[in-house]
């Protein structure tokens, strides 16, 4: 049989029942992954002759539990037990990647990005193969129905399961579908348990680190610690005859080291005298990092990021509060130290890997090799946590670079902690001037926020252009679009200014970004701008609450009138937190947030004792539309609540001689169970369309817990992390 | 040449004595399930039972281990109470890390069938969780230590994984 799958779903779709839609998706065969007379109606979901459904996940799994979510999302329109779909990682293809063209899996957005085109792809594959029942059974449409994995005749009674339909439903591409009414889902809006709960729990999970390919080899790259400093030389002589070493050579991040086992690949690292030779760097530290923000601060205008009425009025409308905030360079660590594996042989590359960006993977991996990219296969990867960093796939250059001198042969790469630790992109150090006026009725009258940073974005388009623009655009060419596409962002980067434009009501309203490079590697750090900016910004409302002699509570309420989705989690919090009626001996904080679409108030609890602190309580209310799994979620809001306190409490990152100066978990210390505090999370009920939950939880929790040690002890506390004393 | 059990199985490998168990269990035996985390001892990741003893693998040379018997998250069988209770409360994220909490919490329920909060706290402290599952699996070793296996006056010294 000959169907074109090209130009599938050119029906449409009717959301609750009534309207007709245009349809998402516009498939494109061939399709990654795909089996041998499989009905593939389109690039995320096969059925094959056998009854197996397998659905391609067109996002990383990394903790936040996308992998569950989205195969529900399918499962529920396609009407199939969410448990018995077999579950790939999707290859590289463009019906993967979502608005901007790349697939990178970030910004609490993959929800929000599949909920139509998943659904879609379901409900339009349920429709084929009823379609393909009804022709089998000679009865219309209406007289079928489906039950999970199978086709129902209501007349006869028969069923056929998915299977049994597969290869007729290839026959009715163009069948118009509908979506379901909320009311009748099975899986959607429930606790279902997440789908890798069992193999993460016995040790058969099997991430980057755990690749296996016959005569595979170990390699570490010794980089230079000094940012920007380059190989001078190296001697290997007695390196080389170490037990099990293969290979010493030099690759652009530094010298690579291949040997039979990692042990013995690391061992042999040490044996490597190496002259480094040092870069624009050399003398950066933190300190002068911290002058040249002051200085900036001080004397330099920057892009008006948003403005509204004239902040200018307040010089003359009396008594100015005026506060600078500042917040600390922050490693990502995730759990899995960087890695991947590639065998490069020829014109041909396959790379193994623990990536955010299978795409932009396939695009610096052709940037290293020379290898034109659709000669280049991505097997995406389980991360061991990412949290913004695997968007960055410095690794994947590297193990390309060693295996290519190695034709032939899998090689895996194997970051230390300490390489991790040291060449993380950090959450990007910032300082912040605020400034407001209170007008007489105690609202605010104006507010400027005048925000230093470096420019996230910038750095983005050599590797987004190299993965977007078509394969006849030349390297080279891309590259160079790529950059002059960064230099668009020259002046502001709506990345690390994201969060300063609160939603409160404020007549008199700007932000001011002016951007500084120090040259340090930054990036996305889990809610990235929001961070920083909702530190700064519900701290200062906090100031502003006290200077006006009002409850913060009532204070925000007051500024957040036209906003019901803020007033809904700020009261929410607050009613089970019991906001005003501490435990005795506990003081609190609260603080509200809208990342990425979502809204989230936190009430943090504190306990201090001299100049130490215990946080003893989080209170979180949340709202991200309708949520697809109501445990997930509260799982989500656990985590950015204890990876936010982490960052907010415990020693940062800090630069001297142009060098991260901490190495390991002694001396960056993050957060353990023993100073964890108990954390409740509710939900408010939307119907909404659904949006993002992993990054949500963050950015409340540092300002509430500095407005809590407010409470505490009367001392603001304007830098992060947050020490008294 | 090294001698030792894993598992019950035993192995003889010939590597530098220095090496750490962990990479003998990873790259030596395959057993993959045992992760690297920080290799200094500061995560819990790599953490298997020595002799029924919680112990970080990473900084564990293979010299140390001769003759000694090991238990790795495979060596559980699965179906163990903790693992069951983890799998109960949904405690996984990203996963990397959950093998080491795992046999620390074994380790520790194995000692103290009926651990206090802070006994939970203070026994887990060693195992760095940067998805933050800590209240998950707390309440899971709160769940297993509840249930029959750990309840019904379990004292044995064996190691838990030798019974399943």
């Amino acid at each position: 049989m000959s169907v074109s799958r090209r130009g599938f779903i050119i029906g449409t779709a009717t959301v609750g029942g009534g309207l007709w839609l245009g349809l998402s998706l516009r498939g494109d065969a061939p399709y990654p992954n795909a089996r041998e007379g499989s009905f593939q109606p389109n690039a995320f979901l096969q059925i094959t002759p056998s009854g197996e459904v397998i659905f391609q996940l067109p996002k990383s799994e990394m903790g936040q539990g996308i992998q569950t979510s989205l195969t529900t999302l399918l499962a529920e329109e396609l009407d199939y037990e969410p448990a018995d779909i077999i579950i790939e990682y999707a290859g590289v293809h463009k019906d993967f990647a979502a608005a901007g063209g790349s697939q990178l899996t970030g910004g609490s957005a993959s929800i929000a990005v599949s909920w139509n085109p998943l659904r879609e792809a379901g409900a339009a594959a349920r429709a084929m193969l009823i379609a393909a029942a009804a022709g089998r059974w000679g009865v219309g449409v209406e007289s079928c129905s489906t039950e999970p994995g199978v086709v129902l005749n209501s007349i006869s009674g028969e069923k056929l399961g998915y299977g049994a339909l597969a290869e007729e439903a290839k026959d009715f591409q163009h069948t118009a579908f509908e979506l379901k009414e909320k009311s009748a889902y099975r899986w959607l809006g429930k606790s279902t348990p997440r789908l890798d709960r069992v193999a993460k729990s016995t040790g058969e999970a099997r991430y980057g680190m755990d690749v296996q390919l016959p005569g595979m080899k170990t390699s570490v790259v010794i980089r230079p610690r000094q940012f920007g400093a380059t190989l001078g030389s190296f001697n290997a002589d007695t390196a080389l005859k170490a037990n099990g070493v293969e290979a010493i050579f030099a690759i652009h991040s530094g010298v690579a080291v291949v040997a039979d086992t990692y042990w013995r690949a690391r061992k042999a690292a040490r044996l490597v005298d190496i002259t480094w030779l040092d870069g624009p760097l050399a003398n950066l530290d933190s300190e002068a990092i911290l002058a040249l923000q002051k200085t900036a601060l001080k004397n330099e205008s920057g892009h008006i990021a948003m403005e509204r009425g004239d902040v200018a009025l307040q010089q003359t409308r009396g008594e100015r509060l005026e506060s600078i905030y500042s917040a600390p360079y922050t490693h990502h660590s995730p759990m899995e130290p960087q890695n991947a594996t590639a065998i490069v042989n020829g014109d041909n590359c396959e790379i193994w890997a623990p990536t955010q960006a299978p795409d932009i993977s396939q695009a610096v991996a052709a940037h290293y090799t020379g290898i034109t990219r659709s000669n280049i296969v991505v097997h995406a990867l389980t991360l061991g946590g990412a949290f913004g960093r695997r968007g960055y796939v410095d690794f994947i250059g590297e193990v390309v670079a060693i295996a290519q001198q190695i034709p032939g042969t899998a090689v895996k790469l194997v970051w230390s902690r300490e390489d991790d630790m040291q060449h993380d992109f950090y959450r990007p150090a910032t300082m912040h001037g605020m400034t407001a006026t209170l007008a007489e009725n105690g609202k605010i009258d104006s507010w400027q926020h005048r925000l230093v940073s470096p420019s996230i974005v910038k750095g983005l388009g050599v590797s987004l252009a190299s993965t977007i623009l078509p394969e006849w655009v030349p390297t080279e060419m891309a590259r160079a679009i790529g950059r002059k596409s960064g230099e668009l962002f020259a002046g502001a980067d709506p990345t690390t200014a994201e969060g300063a434009k609160v939603a409160y009501d404020i007549p008199n309203f700007a932000v001011e970004q002016i951007l500084q490079d120090s040259g340090v590697p930054i990036g996305f750090w889990r809610s990235v701008g929001f961070s920083h900016n909702c530190f700064v910004a519900e701290s200062f409302v906090d100031e502003l609450a006290h200077a006006a002699d009002q409850d913060p509570l009532k204070f925000r309420l007051a500024h957040l009138e036209n906003a019901p989705r803020y007033q809904a989690v700020l009261k929410l919090a607050a009613e089970k937190s019991g906001w005003g009626n501490p435990r005795k001996g506990h003081f609190q904080g609260i603080a509200v947030v809208e990342p990425f679409d979502s809204f989230c108030a936190a009430v943090v609890e504190v306990s201090v004792v001299g100049n130490e602190y215990t946080v003893e309580r989080v209170v979180n209310a949340v709202d991200c539309g309708f949520v697809l799994n109501p445990d997930i979620v509260a799982a989500q809001v656990e985590s950015a609540v204890i990876y936010g306190l982490g960052a907010a409490m415990k020693p940062p990152i800090t630069i001297s001689g142009g060098a991260v100066q901490q190495s390991n978990f002694h001396d960056a210390p993050v957060l353990r169970m023993n100073e964890s505090p108990v954390i409740e999370t509710y939900i408010v009920q939307s119907d909404e369309d659904p949006t993002g939950i992993g990054e949500i939880g963050l950015p409340a929790v540092a300002p509430a817990l500095a407005n809590a040690l407010f409470a505490a002890t009367s001392k603001r506390l304007r830098k992060l992390p947050l020490v008294l004393g | 040449m090294f001698e030792f059990t894993v598992n019950d199985n035993a192995y003889a490998v010939d590597v530098e004595p220095d090496t750490p168990l962990l990479w003998v269990l990873r790259d030596h035996l395959q057993l993959l399930g045992t992760k690297f985390g920080c290799g200094a001892g500061l995560c819990g990741a790599c953490t298997v039972h020595l002799d029924g003893t919680a112990t970080r693998s990473c900084v564990l040379p293979i010299s140390a281990v001769a003759d000694r018997r090991i238990t790795t998250i495979e060596g559980l069988g699965g179906e163990h109470p903790v693992q069951q209770s983890w799998i109960d409360h949904s405690v996984p994220q990203c996963g990397y890390c959950q093998s080491g909490q795992i046999m620390s919490a074994v380790a520790l329920l194995d000692g103290n069938p009926s651990p206090s909060e802070t006994d939970i706290e203070q026994g887990m402290a060693g195992n760095i969780c940067r998805c933050g599952t800590y209240p998950r699996i707390k309440a899971a070793i709160q769940s297993a230590a509840q249930a029959e296996y750990y309840s019904a006056s379990h004292t044995s010294n064996e190691t838990v994984g030798d019974d399943v």
